[in-house]
């Protein structure tokens, strides 16, 4: 077996886009049945009253990491054809600051925001227009930040291949770090129902 | 009919109404569960595909085609349009992360209708109107987009895809969403609590 699929050849362009809306499916249901179609169970993970955010993101994470890691050291996937995003890494922090800014204020992602609307929220649906609205600001104002965004480049380069450290073994410590991390995200729910029971 | 009887017809069709609501909404799954699935989804992605999921990248898409009808022009001179309108051959939306995210609104209106949870609300607190979460909600998508421009991506397509490759930069970001959005939690309390 071949994998990705898609990048020996196994379909084309066409068909991808049928894959395309099948593994959009398989991502909408997850989200809702998480409760992402909430805003107000998401924007609980800034309260620290319902931290079902980190548990869904960081269980997903885990889980895909882990598969894919198998798959390529039982030489299934070829791990250097799945793509990765390279890293631009000062304006990839200054972007992930305002957008956890409006990830709070507006009570969605977009993703999030998509099985929201769907599901009949209709604040998500002003969300919606907001997204593109800032897309176009970013769109229009582009020459003017380009420079900064192109700043820093770092290329498609990964934590373990940056630290220098065996890509197996930063599987494994993000693991360990995700299930401690569990342990006390039930710890603190625990401890926020209580202060909210007593005030 | 007489006045005891109306009564308990209205407290009649009180409760009727009250065990459909209850028996409409399920609860939502377990995170672990619901984490696995997403997770299992994402993988099957990165083996199918070579990549993984996205979202804001489809909006980006929409609003270059958009742009692209409105004024053919515009488009053509600035370069961050002309990434998502290609070389023209083919449609912008004609594009891998706008079916994905079509389906990703399927997906989630068919969980929604199986557990009884497509209903039209809002999404707020207690102490605001709708008026002023809509206001919120506006501003926060503008913040959004904006953001995930400059990130080169968002919640899915960098802090879940990324996260589960390593990227240094989408580890990065992840850390960022999370500082951003708990140091301005405190600022709009009055929206969710």
């Amino acid at each position: 077996m071949n994998a990705p699929f898609f990048k020996f050849g196994l379909f084309g362009d066409d068909v991808s886009l049928i894959v395309a809306f099948v593994i959009g499916i398989g991502f909408g249901f997850f989200l809702e049945r998480a409760g992402f179609g909430s805003g107000r169970k998401l924007a609980a993970q800034f309260y620290f009253t319902d931290l079902t955010v980190f548990k869904v993101m960081f269980t997903a994470i885990i889980t895909a990491m882990v598969g894919l890691f198998w798959l390529s050291w039982v030489g299934l996937v070829d791990l250097s054809l799945v793509y990765v995003t390279p890293t631009y890494i000062v304006p990839q922090v200054v972007g992930g600051l305002i957008l956890g800014v409006g990830f709070v204020v507006g009570g969605y992602c977009p993703g999030t925001s998509c099985v929201a609307a769907a599901t009949g929220k209709l604040d998500a649906f002003v969300y919606l227009g907001g997204i593109i609205v800032g897309i176009f600001v970013f769109g229009e104002v582009f020459p003017l930040v380009a420079g900064f965004y192109e700043s820093t480049p770092m290329g498609q380069v990964t934590v373990p291949q940056h630290l220098g450290m065996p890509y197996g073994i930063m599987v494994f410590l993000v693991v360990l770090t995700a299930v401690g991390g569990f342990a006390g995200a039930s710890w603190i729910e625990k401890k926020m129902a209580t202060k909210v029971k007593e005030s | 009919m007489s006045s005891s009887e109306k009564t308990l017809t209205i407290d009649n069709a009180a409760v009727h109404k009250r065990t459909i609501v209850a028996r409409e909404a399920q609860p939502y799954w377990n995170p672990y569960i619901a984490g696995l699935g997403l997770g299992l989804v994402l993988l099957s992605s990165f083996v199918i595909m070579g990549r993984g999921l996205g979202a804001s990248g489809a909006f980006s898409s929409l609003l270059a085609a958009t742009v692209n009808t409105v004024t053919p022009s515009h488009p053509a001179s600035n370069s961050f349009y002309a990434e998502y309108l290609g070389d023209g051959t083919k449609s912008p939306l004609k594009d891998w992360l706008v079916f994905e995210v079509l389906g990703a609104i399927a997906g989630g209106f068919i969980s929604g209708l199986l557990a009884g949870r497509v209903r039209k609300t809002v999404e707020k607190g207690p102490r605001i109107s709708v008026r002023t979460r809509f206001v919120f909600a506006f501003a926060g998508g503008i913040l959004m987009g904006f953001g995930a421009k400059l990130a080169r991506g968002c919640t899915s397509g960098q802090a879940l895809t990324g996260g589960a490759l390593l990227g240094l930069g989408s580890w990065a970001f992840m850390l960022a969403v999370f500082g951003g959005a708990y140091a301005f939690a405190y600022f709009v309390r009055r929206q969710w609590t």
